[in-house]
C-alpha cells in the first residue's frame, strides 16, 4: 500500500506507515557541507557533527575559484573539511561535480534518505534513493542528521517503448515538462516506472532524476537493478536497502509515457517546459554562437560519447564555439582513454575541467547580450547563463555537437 | 510572526524562477546583491518595493535552483509571498529564512497590483482591502514544524533558543 518514498520517510522516521500530508522527522543517511556553515556552527559552539563520515564535501559551483571572494569561501571550506574531521572531501583534481563524484564515491546506496543543498539533489533517485533538496537547513542538518518533512503524494510515470535513435533520458524528460508542464510533479515525488525505465542506461535514469526538480519533484526515483548495483559494485560500504512499491502502492496519478515516436528534443527559451521536437526546430535555422555539453545532467561519458560521434570528422562551425566538461575527473579519464578527448579537440571544441559554471552563468563561457547558446545542461531560465538579454536553448548532447557543426539549430540524426 | 499581515501588492506571473530572484550574475552581499532581485523581468522594482509590501505570484513561484531568493526578497522588506502554487525549495527556504509563504490557489483572481490585502496566516483567510473580495487556504497546522520554525522567526532562532549563543547566527549567502 505504500510507495518508495513512503517507505523511505516511514524507515527514517521510525514508523510503520506514512500517509501523504503527513509531517514527520526523519534521520537522514547523507548530506553535504561547506565553509558556509563554519562561522555559525563556531558561535554555537559546535565540536562535532551529526556523523563526519556521512558527510561529503566538494567545491564544483565556481571551481576552481573565480575570485578572490570565491577563493575565500573554498578556503573556509578545507577549514571546515580538516577542524570537522571530514573525509570525503574531494581536492579539485580528484574533483566533479557534486552529483556525479559523489555516486562515484559510494556517498549513496539503495533506500538511503538524502537531504542536502543544491536543487539537483534530487539525483540521487536514479540509485533509488530519497534525494530531497535543502539549502538555508543545511547548518541544521550537519549538527542534528535529521529533518522535517511533509510526505508528499507521488506521482507515477509508467515508461514504455524502446528509446530511438539519439534520444536519450533528456530527451524524455524534456518532453515529459513539455507535455505535463514544469510543476506536473509539484511537492511531490516521482515514480519511474515500467519497462523501460528498466531499459535504459543508468546514465539515462541519471538524467530523468536530475531533471525531476525541472517538474517540480521533492524526489525523483528509479527501483534499483543490476545496472544500479554494477555501478556501486566496489564503490560503497554501506549496505544496500533496494526499496520498491508494494504491487497496491496509492498514487495521486499514473501518467503513462510511450517513447516510440520520440525525437530528440529542444526546450526554447526560457523555460525547460517550452521543449518541442528538434525536426519542428531546425527549418527555422536558428543560428547559435555557443554549444556546451557538461553539467550534473549531460556532462557524463554516455553523453560525451554520443557527442564524439556526431563530430568524429567534422569541425565547428567558424561562427561558433563549443564547450566541452566533462563533469568529474573520472568521466574526463574514462573520455580521454576512449579518445572523445581527441575527437573534440579535432573539431576545434574546447575541453574544460568539471564545474558547473557555465550552466549557471558564474563562469567559463558567459553569454554576452543577443548570444544564444544550444545547452545539454537543464535550465534556460532568461540570464542563466549570463545576460538577461542572451537565449539558451537545452538538448541532448548529440543534438548540441550536431548544431554546433551547423552553426544552426539541427537535428543530430543525419550526422550518425 | 505576526499571524495578521497586511500590506500593498506586487503582482507577478507564472514561473517565476530563483534564477530571476538572485541570478547568477548578481554580485556582492546583503542589499548589494538583493538589488538585482527580478532584474531580468522587472527591471528597477528592487528600487521600488517598500518595507512591509506583498508578493503575489502565479504557478510555480520560486521553480528552479536551490539558492535562498527568499533571503533577498526579505532583505527588500517583503512580508509575505502567496502564490498559486510554490516551489518546493523557495518554500523551505522562506520558512527557513523566516518569511511566511502561503499556497494560496485562487490568489490571482482576486487581487490586482497596487492593491492591499490582509492575511490571516493561522485562520488561512485572505482580504482584499481594496475591494472586499475574500479567500480561503489551508492553514499550516500550529504544531507542524513549518508554523513553529516561522513561529520561531526561521532556523536560525530556533538553533539559538536551543544552542544559546552570545552572537547572533547569520546566513552566509553563497552559491
Amino acid at each position: 500500500m505504500s510507495t518508495i518514498v513512503e517507505k523511505i520517510l516511514a524507515a527514517h522516521s521510525g514508523k510503520e506507515v506514512v500517509k501523504p500530508g503527513e509531517y514527520v522527522w526523519a534521520n537522514i543517511d547523507v548530506t553535504n557541507g561547506g565553509g558556509g556553515a563554519l562561522e555559525n556552527l563556531h558561535r554555537l559552539g559546535i565540536k562535532k557533527l551529526f556523523d563526519p563520515d556521512r558527510i561529503w564535501v566538494i567545491d564544483d559551483h565556481k571551481a576552481p575559484p573565480t575570485d578572490v571572494e570565491v577563493a575565500e569561501n573554498v578556503a573556509k571550506t578545507r577549514r571546515f573539511v580538516k577542524e570537522f574531521g571530514i573525509n570525503h572531501w574531494y581536492e579539485y583534481g580528484r574533483h566533479g561535480i557534486l552529483h556525479e563524484r559523489f555516486p562515484e564515491t559510494g556517498y549513496v546506496v539503495p533506500g538511503d534518505l538524502i537531504a542536502m543543498t543544491d536543487s539537483h539533489s534530487t539525483t540521487y533517485g536514479a540509485f533509488n534513493a530519497a534525494g530531497c533538496p535543502i539549502m538555508l537547513e543545511t547548518l541544521y542538518v550537519l549538527i542534528k542528521g535529521r529533518l522535517w518533512f511533509r510526505v508528499p503524494p507521488t506521482v507515477k510515470f509508467n515508461l514504455t517503448g524502446h528509446l530511438p535513435k539519439m534520444c536519450v533520458g533528456k530527451d524524455v524528460i524534456l518532453k515529459i515538462a513539455g507535455t505535463y508542464g514544469t510543476d506536473a510533479a509539484l511537492y511531490k515525488s516521482v515514480e519511474y516506472l515500467g519497462p523501460l525505465a528498466k531499459e535504459m542506461s543508468l546514465a539515462s535514469r541519471w538524467t530523468m532524476s536530475n531533471m525531476g526538480i525541472e517538474i517540480g519533484a521533492k524526489c525523483a526515483i528509479f527501483e534499483a537493478d543490476e545496472k544500479t548495483m554494477g555501478f556501486l559494485k566496489g564503490r560503497i560500504t554501506r549496505p544496500p536497502r533496494p526499496t520498491s512499491p508494494d504491487k497496491d502502492a496509492k498514487y495521486e496519478r499514473v501518467i503513462n509515457v510511450d517513447v516510440n515516436d520520440l525525437e530528440p528534443m529542444v526546450a526554447l527559451p526560457h523555460d525547460p517546459g517550452n521543449s518541442v521536437p528538434v525536426s519542428s526546430v531546425e527549418p527555422k535555422g536558428i543560428k547559435i554562437n555557443q554549444g556546451f555539453i557538461g553539467s550534473c545532467t549531460n556532462g557524463r561519458f554516455e553523453d560525451l560519447k554520443m557527442a564524439a560521434d556526431v563530430l568524429r570528422g567534422n569541425k565547428v562551425h567558424p561562427d561558433v564555439r563549443l564547450i566541452v566538461s566533462p563533469n568529474s575527473v573520472e568521466v574526463y579519464r574514462d573520455a580521454l582513454k576512449a579518445d572523445l578527448i581527441d575527437t573534440f579537440m579535432d573539431a576545434n571544441a574546447l575541453v574544460c575541467h568539471p564545474t558547473c559554471g557555465p550552466c549557471m552563468g558564474s563562469h567559463l563561457g558567459i553569454l554576452a547580450a543577443g548570444e544564444r547558446c544550444i545547452s545539454s545542461t537543464n535550465r534556460n531560465f532568461q540570464g542563466r547563463m549570463g545576460s538577461p538579454q542572451s537565449e539558451v536553448y537545452l538538448a541532448n548532447a548529440a543534438t548540441v555537437a550536431a548544431s554546433c557543426v551547423a552553426g544552426t539549430i539541427v537535428d543530430p540524426r543525419k550526422y550518425v | 510572526m505576526e499571524p495578521v499581515i497586511e500590506g500593498k501588492v506586487w503582482k507577478f506571473g507564472d514561473k517565476i524562477s530563483t534564477d530571476l530572484m538572485m541570478p547568477g550574475f548578481s554580485r556582492g552581499r546583503g542589499l548589494e546583491r538583493a538589488k538585482f532581485c527580478m532584474y531580468s523581468n522587472r527591471p528597477g522594482w528592487s528600487d521600488h518595493v517598500q518595507k512591509g509590501d506583498i508578493v503575489v505570484g502565479g504557478r510555480n513561484f520560486g521553480c528552479g535552483s536551490s539558492r535562498p531568493a527568499a533571503v533577498n526578497l526579505q532583505l527588500l522588506g517583503v512580508s509575505v509571498v502567496m502564490a498559486e502554487s510554490i516551489g518546493r525549495i523557495f518554500f523551505r527556504n522562506a520558512i527557513n529564512t523566516g518569511l511566511p509563504v502561503v499556497i494560496a490557489p485562487g490568489i490571482t483572481g482576486i487581487v490586482e497590483e497596487g492593491e492591499k490585502l490582509r492575511v490571516d496566516l493561522e485562520k488561512g483567510e485572505i482580504t482584499n482591502i481594496t475591494n472586499g473580495k475574500k479567500l480561503r487556504f489551508d492553514p499550516m497546522p500550529a504544531d507542524s514544524p513549518p508554523m513553529q520554525i516561522l513561529e520561531a522567526g526561521g532556523i536560525l532562532r530556533m538553533l539559538e533558543a536551543e544552542y544559546k549563543p552570545t552572537e547572533k547566527l547569520s546566513f552566509t549567502i553563497t552559491e
